[in-house]
């Protein structure tokens, strides 16, 4: 890029920010309410095959079916508390779970094929709250949706940062960013900016290594800008220790949800024992009644098969061959793994594995950072007006403690299990909040400091020179005293993270001692961030990736360290800590980072408990 | 390694390019044809192999985990909805899978501003969009404990 960077103004009402499943959700519902608003998404990458859902799903796994009495937004929120260890925003999970029906009903209407069961018409259960979708187009529908809801789609531009109010302190007024293809530098004005951005593969050190690092469980290019983007915006993020490991089949990552709820298969070691239940007994000294919550909880569970990999006793195997006793149950196994996980089959042809006569290997997974899943790390925000208790709610839902700042799946703290159907109806949720705000404005508009995006502007383009500078006091190849590049940077993150934050080379066990080790070395790595080197576009997307997980990566190891306990065995263990402590640490920690000074502020917020 | 393009079947029309959430399938400046450049950033999502209209994109699985001899060949027909699958094991055996993708016309979805606009005052209710009737029951649930609770 020889030419000095084309800057594109664009203004609108409502800005969303990444467009995976919470984005179109909010494009959605932001046309809805707000007919006569300009609306814009921007996207890094392609809105038809982007975020989590890209691949495509085998199931929702959010679902109350409450027109045939299955259950009741109060049922999934007992669901969400039991699996989190009581730690969770029961408005705001409430709140998915109460509009979640309508979502997946739209998308039925849109064309998404949802598996019904021919004797009672209904859809399909592979569990208490999933259903069995052929979902490899999940995402082009839902992107089709979003295309026509809003007044522009930019595509392959990547958001860097968030711009401030030049009027009004901690209120927003836009964001900025480049085009991955021609490098033209974006400044968005907006009134309302929602961030659908994702949550953080890639924070901690694969188990796959070389070419394999790519196959994490979570998306490569879920790069954590949902906190990346927030947190130096100075909005409060809630919960960043709560980072999630995932049971799954090994090297592949394939599900296994429809193996255990539908197929009915089972686990064991490797001498064919089934060992859940003895290590949950000897957890209740450490976690107390929480062993107890029905279903057992995903990071006890994790915990199990922790203890028996630690005492030699895997491979770990799920028993696939015992349960595909019929053409129909092999062809739902093999769609699982083909609408969501093609890598899972690449692993079955390429070691001759037959589910039918060989049981297969599972896993534990290096731990990921997300708010959509089984974990509930994000930002503070306001709750529903009809439901929130007081200090929960301050004025518009899902937004953010920054002004006009929303947020939906990944992004929003607090409420676990949103999957796919709830991330989209976070999205809503979020969409219809944000015209609402909008319309309060009352043309009171914010406005964009002149000098803050120029500043910008330097920063985010600092890379390519820094590498083209660099580049040339070297002959040839990638080892520079002067420059990092992008995966250099990012390998030395994801092997402190996993050394000193609990990753799975160390069982998932910290300690004070470690994760102080951890924040020295980290601090090393952002100065260093100052001399990352990018060769092209390509690599300046990756540079701003890596620049989002670093941010995310401090706040986990901050939080990490601040909560005493373990809450959570199975995700991560704090040593100097062991056991559970409900007396001190049924809280949701909080921080809030000030750009200017650097500093970071830790706190606890209550964990109200209303859903008897 | 992961995907790879085909030398001959490539035309070099960039549709891999438009879609790979990865951005990691660019054309080579010399042959004027795709190629994955970061491998080690592929997720083996197959949304390239899928889009490709010469079918010259394919996988070969991670080299630190799957052993060579394997194919997992898709074809994506967007126009009869289906999607299928063929598979061939390293040790010769194959399967062929065959699902539905989509069961409305492409282009079909209602987009949301064709609907009556709902009135000022609907605003400031927790309905959304189409509800209460999209949710097949009476009403919209709510908690009898909001804020005095606190």
């Amino acid at each position: 890029m020889a030419r000095r960077p084309e800057t594109r103004f664009v203004d609108c009402d409502i800005l969303v920010v990444g467009g995976g499943f919470g984005g179109c959700g909010a494009a959605y519902e932001a046309r809805y309410w707000g007919r006569d608003l300009n609306i814009v998404l921007v996207e890094k990458a392609n809105v038809e095959r982007s975020g989590a859902v890209a691949q495509g799903l085998s199931a929702i796994n959010c679902y109350m079916g409450m027109q045939w009495g299955e259950n009741q937004p109060e049922d999934f929120v007992r669901y969400a508390r039991g699996d989190l260890l009581g730690l969770v925003r029961e408005d705001l999970v409430y709140d998915i779970a109460r509009h979640v029906d309508a979502t997946v009903h739209k998308f039925e209407e849109w064309g998404l094929p949802i598996i019904k069961d021919e004797k009672t018409g209904r859809y399909l259960r592979e569990g208490k709250w999933q259903i069995l979708i052929h979902g490899e187009s999940y995402k082009p529908i839902v992107a089709e949706a979003a295309r026509k809801s809003v007044d522009a789609v930019h595509n392959r531009v990547m958001v860097t940062h968030l711009l401030q109010d030049s009027k009004r302190p901690n209120r927003i007024a836009g964001a900025v960013g480049f085009n991955v293809r021609d490098g033209g530098f974006h400044v968005f004005r907006a009134k309302a900016v929602i961030v659908g951005a994702g949550g953080g593969s890639h924070i901690y050190r694969p188990r796959a290594v070389g070419e394999g690092m790519g196959r994490t469980w979570y998306a490569p290019w879920s790069t954590a800008s949902a906190y990346g983007l927030l947190i130096p915006a100075g909005a409060k993020m809630i919960q960043m220790e709560n980072k999630i490991v995932l049971a799954r089949f090994k090297d592949g990552y394939g599900p296994v949800g429809a193996w255990f709820l539908l197929l009915k298969s089972y686990a064991t070691n490797a001498y064919g024992e089934k060992y859940e239940a003895a290590h949950l007994e000897k957890l209740k000294a450490r976690v107390g009644k929480y062993a107890e919550s029905t279903p057992v909880p995903t990071c006890l569970r994790n915990h199990a098969m922790l203890e028996e990999m630690k005492a030699g006793r895997g491979p770990i195997y799920m028993h696939t061959q015992e349960v595909l006793d019929s053409p129909e149950k092999e062809m739902i196994g093999w769609e699982d793994f083909l609408d969501m996980t093609i890598s899972q089959a690449v692993v079955w042809a390429s070691q001759n594995i037959d589910p039918k006569e060989t049981p297969s290997e599972l896993i534990t997974s290096e731990p990921y950072v997300m708010g959509s899943h089984a974990t509930c790390s994000g930002a503070w925000a306001s709750g529903p007006e009809d439901i929130a208790p007081g200090d929960y709610q301050w004025g518009y839902n899902r937004m953010t403690t920054v002004e006009g700042l929303f947020g939906a799946g990944d992004t929003i703290g607090g409420s676990a299990h949103k999957f796919s159907s709830g991330s989209f109806t976070e999205g809503r949720l979020a969409g219809k909040a944000a015209v609402r705000y909008v319309r309060d404005l009352r043309g009171e508009t914010p406005a964009i400091d002149e000098g803050q995006v120029n500043t910008l502007r330097e920063t985010i383009y600092r890379p390519l020179e820094t590498w083209r500078v660099g580049r040339n006091e070297i002959v040839a190849g990638t080892v520079s005293p002067n420059y990092i590049t992008p995966l250099q940077g990012l390998q030395r993150l994801e092997k402190l993270m996993d050394e000193y934050v609990g990753g799975y080379s160390t069982f998932y066990v910290t300690s004070e001692p470690l994760l102080k080790r951890g924040l020295e070395l980290l601090t090393l790595l952002k100065e260093d961030m100052a001399h990352v080197g990018a060769e092209d576009l390509h690599q300046l997307q990756r540079a701003w990736e890596l620049h989002h997980r670093i941010l995310t990566a401090e706040s986990v190891t901050r939080h990490t360290l601040f909560r005493e306990e373990t809450r959570w065995p199975g995700y991560y263990y704090r040593a100097d800590h062991p056991d559970l402590d409900d007396a001190q640490w049924h809280v949701f920690t909080v921080s809030r980072y000030d750009a200017a000074s650097g500093e970071w502020q830790l706190d606890t917020l209550p964990v109200h408990h209303f859903v008897p | 390694m992961p995907t790879y393009t085909d030398m001959t079947r490539c035309d070099g029309c960039g549709e891999c390019v438009d879609i790979c959430p990865s951005d990691i399938m660019h054309i080579d400046p010399v042959y004027r044809r795709s190629y994955n450049v970061e491998p080690n950033f592929c997720w083996e999502c197959y949304s390239c192999v899928k889009y490709c209209p010469q079918h010259a994109i394919d996988v070969r699985g991670y080299a630190d985990f799957a052993p060579l001899g394997h194919k997992v060949r898709v074809r994506r027909d967007v126009d009869k909805g289906v999607i299928a699958w063929k598979i061939r094991y390293r040790d010769g055996r194959e399967k062929a899978f065959s699902f539905p993708i989509r069961t409305t016309a492409w282009g079909s979805i209602r987009p949301p501003a064709d609907y009556a606009p709902p009135g000022r005052h609907e605003l400031d209710s927790p309905l959304l969009a189409h509800e209460p009737e999209a949710l097949n029951i009476a009403a919209l649930p709510s908690l009898s404990t909001p804020n005095e609770k606190v």
